[in-house]
């Protein structure tokens, strides 16, 4: 009996080496791993601490959302947005109701935009201090997660304060949000713009000229951009190797073009140049979040949905005492509103990639068929070949850096 | 921001390829059209390959089942981006149920790989050429293909969420 895994059913990859001497060693590295931070498996070959070849074996934690999307009216398919990338949820949130508004042709004004451009920016910091952080403890680093992660928590304050949520967040309405931002949502906004910068700056200074950190991730996972664009790859992965693609300029949505900020880019698309990337990232999304600020003074307070009373769910208080609003949200809750049969593909820059929702519409109650392009899926199939030839423990930060979200990936 | 438009993408592609290319439409100002299952080869090619159009970016290959199309129940869609441009293209293929064959686009882009794969596993295309399509996200002893019309996601007994208690 041999010590490998031999073929089971027809459909699964045989792990047998053609090594008849056994030089080579079959590591099953996961499902549940420490070090992979999420639910992957890669059945790796290796030579010694080298990599000679790998599969990834994906949908342990697959939740078929694409088939009850198809059973839901469009309300309800927001908590299933919240659990694709749970570490950025609110730009899923914001997501798909930007899809909806653009099915349903509705106009925002300035203010919701400017509200969303602040919860998406915030929850992008979110997203990237969860990669960067764990990057820093995978390279053998502790302290900066834990600096990190304090700060993690003043932004998950601010969405508590927002929508009573911390991580699934389920965010706003379809044309805005459930309610204004209160004034203790905009201090706190305020004192996460004045306390943050100088940690992040911290961060960085522990790590950027780091020589045990660049020595760890300087040339490991590196990429060419045509390989990268090869890979349908989008996000900070993508734009460290040098290609400037960001949803975000590319279709402006939630009036990005009213914001003045830049795109970082890398030059070799390796473990550390995305680590800079991300962390010059955070700058930026703090530089938009200042002048969302600043614009928001110039804007008719009380202003925080869309005027769409047949989709936006009417407040509690009108629900139980008028009857306009409880036919309306009787008929949006149960999805009887009349909607336009056509279909709508629309893309928001979420943490890791272009997160797009496709959606087709035939009038009904709810979706025809609702496909989300999710980032993570795409991003990780080059995983196991670029594995090849690495050494175990690059492979690990690899993955850290490539931030693969497993919510996002099995959807 | 476009800076080609989609009247200019469908009139080089009609020079190209004639009257294989139907019914042009542009919901949202994404142009979608259809292409014959023969020639959807040819068409990405040129699309990926033509130095202006240059959409050189596979954003995503899914699916769609109409049980009630004769002959075109599943409809394999693409969605490419030209990234130097600035434009998305939708491009829709239908094909029979009881014959779900295509040709892969993973010659093309090394991306394709596992959005084929997840087309597979969820809707049954059978993208010839493809290099492993075997089961992704499902369990690889699955028998059926989940994402099509036919299997209902409740109980079947369950009538209180019918359509026609809602006047549709």
């Amino acid at each position: 009996m041999s010590n490998f895994i031999t073929e089971i059913t027809p459909n699964r990859p045989v792990y047998t080496d053609n090594d008849p001497q056994g030089d080579l060693t079959t590591l099953n590295l996961g499902p549940t791993h420490p070090a992979t931070h999420g639910v992957f498996q890669n059945v790796l070959q290796m030579d010694g601490e080298r990599i000679v070849s790998g599969v990834s074996t994906i949908g342990y934690i697959h939740r078929a959302f694409e088939k009850i999307a198809e059973h839901r009216p469009f309300y309800q398919i927001t908590p299933l947005t919240d659990r694709l990338n749970y570490c950025s949820s609110p730009i899923n949130n914001m997501g798909w109701h930007m899809t909806v508004e653009k099915l349903l042709g509705i106009e925002t004004p300035k203010r919701v935009d400017y509200l969303r451009v602040i919860v998406m920016e915030l929850s992008r910091i979110t997203d990237h201090l969860i990669c960067n952080g764990i990057l820093g403890v995978d390279t053998g680093a502790f302290s900066g997660f834990l600096y990190l992660m304090e700060e993690r928590e003043h932004v998950y304050e601010i969405f508590e304060e927002i929508c009573g949520a911390r991580l699934t967040t389920n965010i706003g309405r379809i044309g805005g949000f459930e309610r204004d931002f209160n004034d203790i949502a905009f201090a706190k906004i305020n004192k996460f713009l004045e306390k943050f910068p100088p940690i992040l700056k911290e961060f960085e200074k522990l790590f950027n000229r780091n020589r045990i950190f660049i020595e760890r991730t300087s040339g490991v996972g590196a990429v060419d951009p045509e390989t990268a664009l090869s890979y349908s790859w989008s996000g900070p992965i993508l734009r460290a190797t040098g290609v400037d693609y960001d949803v975000r300029v590319n279709e402006p949505y939630a009036s990005y073009q009213d914001f003045d900020f830049e795109i970082p880019v890398g030059t070799t698309g390796d473990v550390y140049d995305r680590f800079i990337l991300r962390n010059e990232e955070m700058w930026q999304s703090l530089r938009i979040i200042e002048q969302a600020m600043e614009k928001l003074k110039k804007e008719p307070k009380g202003v925080f949905h869309a005027d769409v009373p047949e989709f936006y769910l009417p407040p509690k208080e009108q629900v139980y005492n008028n009857m306009e609003a409880l036919i309306y949200h009787f008929k949006i809750v149960m999805g009887e509103v009349d909607t336009p049969k056509t279909e709508v593909y629309h893309a928001v820059e979420g943490g890791n990639g272009e997160l797009g929702f496709y959606l087709i519409n035939d009038g009904g109650r709810t979706p025809y068929r609702l496909h989300f392009r999710r980032p993570s899926f795409i991003n990780y199939q080059m995983y196991a070949s670029m594995s090849r030839g690495m050494l175990l423990s690059d492979a690990i930060i690899n993955m850290s850096s490539l931030n693969i979200i497993a919510g996002e990936l099995d959807a | 921001m476009a800076k080609i438009s989609n009247e200019q993408v469908i009139a080089q592609l009609n020079a190209k390829f004639g009257d294989q290319i139907t019914t042009p439409t542009a919901p949202f100002g994404l142009l979608s059209f259809e292409v014959a299952v023969d020639h959807i080869t040819e068409v990405l090619t040129y699309l990926k390959s033509d130095e202006t159009l240059n959409f050189n970016f596979l954003t995503d290959i899914t699916a769609v089942h109409y049980p009630e199309q004769e002959k075109r129940e599943l409809a394999v869609v693409y969605h490419l981006h030209s990234l130097t441009n600035n434009v998305r293209v939708r491009i829709k293929v239908f094909i029979p149920v009881d014959n779900p064959k295509i040709p892969s686009a993973t010659p093309l882009w090394n991306g394709a790989n596992w959005m084929e794969r997840e087309t597979f596993d969820f809707f049954g295309i059978q993208f010839t050429g493809h290099p492993d399509l075997r089961r992704i996200l499902n369990v690889d002893d699955m028998t059926v293909f989940p994402m099509r019309k036919e299997y209902a996601l409740e109980d079947p007994n369950r009538v209180d969420k019918k359509d026609f208690f809602f006047g549709r």
